[in-house]
């Protein structure tokens, strides 16, 4: 991409370029057909040629300010202006306001006696004319060679043609000629590519399995670079686009911002925060894992952060998904009334891959989303095949992220496949990769999800199941078991058997606090008790003490009687009195 | 063919009268180059040869007109265009081949 960028700037010094305005054609031939020199536009019937030369014309007069004529040699003006006016082109409005001229060059063959040489000046006199009313800078020849069918004698023709190419190269005119192809080994039926030797571009519409695809490849491009691959186009009724697979660089914005998934607990698997804004989410999942529920979430959250979003639904109907949404509780019709939210729902089917590429593109271009789902890209491989939907997907994430899109990818995965193995291809085009997956344990099928991958931040790496529930989606606790995360049946009974052990560990410090108590309780009558008892040996031994005090001092007194009545040395006994034990009694 | 009625009598008047048709012819020519020359040319004599005094010639060149290319249709130079006797019909070249220009006029069967 780098040195194709370079090699286009010396190129364009060089050779100068009239931008034609078909989306994605001026990035192919880096900047549009070669200014005031004929292009050929070669293709089958039905291949977009003359709409190819209208857009050329009608871009030319409204974006670029150069008006331009078109020849027809074999649509009247009524039926151009028609077709025109099926792109959304007004072809009147330019004619009146002068900006584009329209000639219909009409020859019925059966009314002309060819009686000796003749030249085309009358042609060339008409279009000098014409240029000349308008002012024209571009002009579109619609099928020259319908003139070898009217006219006789082709060598004439032939060198007239020759000669009337030269002329507008002359004149300095950016020429759109287009040239009906019939065999594949030739550009022309009448071989008239060899005077234009400066651009050819071929178109081609073919049908592959019932679908069918139109393709643009620019088959030559004198003096200039220009991608060489055919690229698919898309005629609608805003005219034509062709897209580049590979025209964008990678040098996008990396917003910091996050955004919430719209589930808290898997906003909390990814550091907290959700999704990097514009980044790509790819959700792969089995059927029946609940993708458009984690979809719808994060959709949900996004309206209510008041911004917009583009729901592309492959496989349901609007009415369907609102109405399945709202049995887990989230209810999705508000935010479309409000023009929040705005669903596409197409079978991609209808119109081939490139058609859905467009379709896209231009939704989103003109609703200007900050959230884009896509529900189910799978669908996609349906119509094409995986390396066509890579080449789309690649463009469709460049451009959503230049824009700075959050997209959500859900990939539906075949039962029984390898979940990681089915979509390598596409994953590494995306940022994040939530994989959900339906866990068959114990006879039940229960849904789990983990965050695979999640460039530049932190994510959990446990499998965690959740659950619907009328309240939306909910992210469970994780229980690990010996073959790892339990679910359904087999966490509730993990969840019961951490309950009843939880109850027994209860009761057992309840009975041994209990024990304690009672302990305690004997403890303390022990103490009760012996202090009874002390107090109770404490009393006698007091009384015991008291009495034989009394006692002593009965005796004493005894004696003193005794003295005094035996008239005995009462002073002697006073004296002596403290050892009266030593005295015999 | 009816037979039922018999044949009238030989119409006389099929070889006699027929009006004198006027011829109106236009040439078409784009400035004096020597095919337009030669085109007007070939054309006096031959007028003069086989429609003596019921034919007019106008021409047009259209370098002059050149807005009158597109009522004509004219693509090729030069075109001779039979406005009259109806229908109109148009000769290209330089009218050198005589034979060709009567079959054009209508003045001689192909053959």
């Amino acid at each position: 991409m780098i040195h194709k960028k370079k090699a286009r700037q010396p190129s364009s010094r060089t050779l100068p370029k009239s931008l034609t305005g078909i989306q994605g054609l001026d990035e192919i031939t880096g900047g549009g057909l070669p200014s005031g020199r004929p292009t050929l536009v070669s293709g089958g019937a039905g291949s977009g040629k003359t709409l190819f030369g209208l857009e050329f014309l009608v871009r030319g007069a409204t974006q670029y300010g150069e008006p331009g004529v078109f020849m027809s040699f074999e649509e009247t003006i009524l039926d151009l202006t028609k077709n025109a006016a099926s792109l959304g082109f007004d072809l009147g409005r330019l004619v009146t306001d002068k900006k584009l001229f329209l000639d219909h060059v009409q020859i019925s063959g059966s009314e002309i006696e060819e009686t000796g040489e003749y030249d085309l000046d009358g042609l060339f006199i008409r279009i000098a004319n014409a240029v000349q009313r308008v002012g024209a800078r571009r002009i579109v020849l619609d099928t020259i060679e319908a003139l070898f069918g009217q006219l006789p004698n082709p060598g004439i023709l032939r060198a007239e043609i020759h000669r009337l190419f030269g002329w507008l190269k002359e004149k300095g005119l950016t020429t759109v000629i287009t040239a009906e192809r019939d065999r594949p080994d030739k550009l022309t039926r009448h071989g008239i590519e060899e005077f234009v030797s400066d651009c050819v571009i071929v178109l081609d519409h073919r049908i592959r399995e019932e679908i069918s695809t139109r393709r643009l490849r620019v088959v030559k491009y004198r003096g200039s670079t220009h991608g060489t691959n055919e690229y698919p186009f898309l005629i609608d009724e805003h005219g034509i686009s062709v897209l580049p697979i590979s025209s964008l660089g990678l040098d996008h914005a990396a917003p910091a911002e996050r955004i919430s998934t719209g589930i808290d607990r898997l906003d909390g698997m990814m550091g907290g925060k959700g999704f990097y804004r514009g980044s790509s989410i790819l959700m792969s999942g089995t059927s029946g894992t609940g993708k458009t529920s984690v979809a719808a979430h994060f959709v949900d959250a996004a309206c209510r952060r008041g911004e917009r979003c583009l729901y592309f639904a492959f496989e349901e109907s609007p009415k369907q998904i609102i109405r399945n949404m709202r049995s887990i509780g989230i209810d999705l019709e508000p935010w479309v009334r409000k023009g929040l939210l705005q669903f596409h729902a197409a079978r991609p089917t209808y119109g081939g891959i490139e058609e859905v590429l467009l379709v896209t593109h231009k939704q989103i271009s003109s609703f200007k989303p900050s959230v884009v789902v896509v529900d189910p890209i799978t669908n996609l491989l349906m119509v094409s095949t995986l390396n066509e939907v890579r080449s789309m997907l690649t463009r469709l994430v460049d451009f959503l992220k230049t824009q700075q899109i959050t997209a959500l990818f859900a990939s539906l995965t075949a039962a029984g496949g390898d979940l990681e193995a089915s979509e390598a291809d596409i994953s590494s085009l995306m940022d994040t990769w939530l994989l959900l997956k339906a866990v068959e344990v114990g006879g039940e099928r229960n849904r789990a999800l983990y965050v695979l991958k999640s460039r530049g931040m932190d994510h959990s790496n446990q499998i965690r199941e959740f659950v619907l529930t009328s309240d939306g989606l909910r992210m469970l606790d994780v229980y690990l078991g010996p073959e790892g995360v339990l679910t359904g049946s087999a966490r509730m009974s993990q969840e019961g058997r951490e309950k009843a052990a939880g109850t027994f560990r209860r009761q057992q410090l309840e009975g041994r606090e209990r024990e304690l108590d009672r302990k305690r309780q004997i403890f303390e009558a022990r103490m009760a008790m012996l202090r009874a008892e002390f107090e109770v040996e404490e009393e006698v031994i007091q009384q015991g003490i008291s009495e034989s005090k009394l006692l002593d001092a009965e005796l004493l007194q005894d004696r003193g009687q005794m003295v005094r009545s035996r008239d005995a040395d009462a002073s002697a006994y006073k004296r002596a009195g403290s050892a009266p034990a030593a005295r015999k009694r | 063919m009816p037979t039922t009625k018999a044949k009238p009598p030989a119409r006389p008047r099929k070889p006699t009268p027929r009006k004198p048709e006027v011829f109106k012819l236009r040439l078409y020519v784009a400035g004096q180059t020597p095919k337009s020359i030669r085109a007007f040319a070939n054309l006096k004599v031959l007028c003069e040869e086989r429609l003596k005094g019921r034919y007019q010639i106008e021409v047009i060149d259209l370098l002059e007109h050149p807005d009158m290319a597109r009522g004509d249709q004219i693509v090729a130079i030069p075109t001779l265009v039979i406005k009259l006797p109806q229908p109109v019909r148009k000769i290209i070249g330089d009218l050198s081949n005589t034979d060709r220009v009567l079959v054009g006029l209508a003045l001689q069967q192909v053959g």
